[in-house]
């Protein structure tokens, strides 16, 4: 089963084992799927399905038990611990459902943070998040504290972090989980732009409703793919 | 790979976003530092102090005095009694000895001096010519009576400063006449100062000649002969051992001593100067040490904070993992905040023992002595201090799971 060469995301046969005490739980068992670059494709299932654990496995903030699994031609299980990190720092753009800004510092500065740990200069870090938090609307807002932003604000500021290293793949874990329905559509609004421009955009949802605003929808259920459609939302 | 100024600056952003609690926490290192610095300071003030007043009683000085010594600790009488030093011993030691610079027998005594209404209670040595040299006294004004004045014990005297002051306010005293115990003296000169001698006024002393102080003043103590000290000078300090040497065994001889028990001791400056650094060093070393474990209650202080800190900064520390932080830039930015607060509390302990020390020394009179190597040693040792109580929450923070740190709420 060759992969088609513009796949950004190579699955094959993926296995992650835990630990539960004496049990051992098969979080994934057996997970094959590709997706491609470019590509705006939701992962979707009920808690416990396995979802996290595969968003875990794309994000390289773990590695499989089993199985192979290849993200933009790098082979995730072969990767030290500081390989992963260049990894989460270049190449995954994280989104979470709590925002998970950092209190003290100023919307610019969030959007910095990923910049410092590749080394920018200040300069430079500063320009290219001043940049982006513009992209996202918030132009005006740059030296406001998450304290001082709405729900829908703060994931934006999400956001821009997690375009500052212009990754291969945005990952996002539930990322209207804690808005309204409106500021929620506002964010997928945002996410489909942004894949419009050529971003690959994968969200993690236990949400079809939300599932559905993408054009690919993998079904996660017990381990195992249940389903994986393409949907007809081009353009 | 993150850069250096970066790190530096999450760690200050860190500290000074909770003040108070950096405060409070670099407050165990800064007692600590404080107090070790007053300490060593002290000490070694102490220490210079023992040491100038040692030398102001005279360079390669040796003094013989009757009676055993044992072990540097009580002076016991023996044989012969306090009357065993004899003027014939001071003149065989000046005969038989080489490598001697000077000899001084000398005779102490205690009298009350009376002048113009004024009265001043001294200590009133008789000492021949060789005390000046033997003993580094230098004449400031006038003369120093010679050994012919000795010899026929004329009544002159030459004053210590403080005697002088007490007695001869407003007048100079050179050509004045005192009395004293009940025979008038001429003043023929005053001595140059020599300060403190621990706490003892060195300057609170008159000289006379030996043999009218034996005749007059001390007459009914002791035999006519006998003195109560020898100060000797030997030529060069490499001599001192050898004339220690030489002097008790023809002290031995002349006493007919057979057994152990000398009945003089032969006193050896240096070796008491050493023998006191050694002992005040040790003494600092021991107030130091108890200073330097109020440094180490402050280390556990930083300790605790930092796991506080680490347990309550979980979920930013899973985000900068998520965001691309390596193991070893967690490791060095809390490493850097334990640190950064030792290093902050040694600079200021620094400061406060500074201040503390001169406030001691001021009180005791004690010469200061604050050196580089020791403000080096303050900042070196809190910023180790802060190194290993950082470590373990610094390890703790770098090993977190990002999943399970995202998790924490």
């Amino acid at each position: 089963m060759a992969a088609p060469k513009d796949d950004l995301i190579v699955a094959q046969g993926l296995v992650k084992l835990y630990q539960m005490g004496d049990e051992i739980v098969r979080a994934l068992d057996g997970v094959s799927f590709a997706i491609e670059r470019g590509g705006y494709a939701a992962i979707v299932g009920p808690s416990g399905s396995g979802k996290s654990t595969l968003m875990n496995l794309i994000g390289g903030l773990d590695q499989p038990t089993d199985g192979r699994l290849s993200i933009d031609g790098r082979d995730m299980g072969a990767m030290d611990d500081g390989d992963l990190a260049t990894f989460r720092n270049r190449t995954i753009g994280f989104v979470f459902q709590s925002f998970n800004l950092l209190p003290r510092m100023t919307a610019l500065e969030n959007v910095e943070l990923p910049l410092i740990y590749a080394g920018e200069t200040p300069k430079n870090r500063r320009e290219r998040a001043a940049e982006l938090l513009t992209r996202v609307g918030l132009g005006e807002r740059m030296d406001h504290r998450p304290t001082q932003l709405s729900g829908g604000q703060q994931q934006r500021v999400a956001i821009a972090r997690a375009l500052a290293c212009r990754p291969a793949i945005v990952l996002a874990d539930e990322p209207t989980g804690a808005l309204d329905t409106s500021t929620g559509q506002e964010i997928l609004a945002l996410f489909r732009s942004l894949n419009k421009e050529g971003a690959t955009v994968v969200l993690v949802t236990h949400d079809s409703e939300i599932a559905a605003a993408t054009r690919r929808v993998i079904e996660v259920r017990d381990g195992r793919i249940v389903q994986d459609r393409v949907l007809e939302n081009a353009a | 790979m993150i850069r250096t100024e970066d790190l530096a600056m999450s760690a200050m952003r860190a500290l000074r976003s909770n003040p108070l609690r950096s405060a409070l926490t670099a407050l165990g290192v800064i007692i600590g530092v404080a107090s070790v610095v007053a300490m060593v300071a002290l000490g070694r003030g102490a220490q210079a102090r023992i040491e100038q007043s040692i030398s102001s009683l005279g360079s390669n000085l040796l003094i013989v005095v009757p009676g055993a010594m044992r072990g540097g600790g009580g002076v016991r009488g023996a044989a012969g009694g306090w009357n065993s030093l004899t003027m014939g011993d001071a003149e065989a030691i000046q005969r038989e000895v080489e490598g001697l610079a000077a000899v001084a027998p000398s005779q102490r005594g205690q009298a009350q001096i009376v002048a113009e209404g004024l009265n001043w209670n001294t200590r009133v040595e008789g000492v021949t010519p060789a005390y000046l040299l033997a003993r580094d006294w230098s004449v400031a004004e006038g003369r120093f009576f010679e050994d012919r004045d000795v010899a026929q014990a004329r009544r002159v005297i030459v004053l210590g400063k403080t005697v002088a002051e007490n007695v001869f306010p407003n007048t100079d005293p050179i050509g004045q006449t005192i009395r004293l115990s009940g025979g008038s003296y001429e003043v023929i000169g005053l001595l140059a100062s020599k300060g403190q001698s621990g706490f003892e006024d060195q300057d609170d002393i008159a000289l006379a000649p030996l043999t009218t102080v034996k005749r007059r003043l001390t007459g009914r103590r002791g035999t006519a002969d006998s003195v109560s000290q020898i100060s000797v000078k030997a030529a060069s300090e490499a001599g001192i051992a050898r004339a220690q040497e030489d002097i008790t065994n023809l002290l031995r001889q002349r006493h007919r001593i057979r057994g152990d028990e000398d009945d003089f001791t032969v006193q050896n400056l240096n070796s008491i100067a050493e023998a006191s650094q050694e002992a005040t060093k040790t003494f600092t070393a021991l107030l130091a040490s108890i200073s330097a474990v109020s440094l180490l209650v402050g280390g556990i202080g930083i300790m605790n904070i930092m796991l506080v800190s680490v347990t309550e900064r979980t979920r930013e520390i899973g985000l900068r993992k998520a965001l691309g932080a390596r193991k070893n830039d967690i490791l060095q930015q809390f490493g850097l905040e334990a640190v950064a607060l030792s290093v902050a509390g040694g600079v200021i302990g620094l400061a406060i023992g500074v201040l503390g020390a001169w406030a001691i020394t001021a009180a005791a009179q004690l010469p200061l002595t604050v050196s580089i190597d020791t403000a080096f040693l303050a900042i070196a040792f809190s910023g180790a201090v802060g190194v290993i109580f950082g470590a373990y929450p610094a390890w703790r923070a770098a090993r977190l799971d990002p999943i399970e740190a995202l998790r924490r709420e």
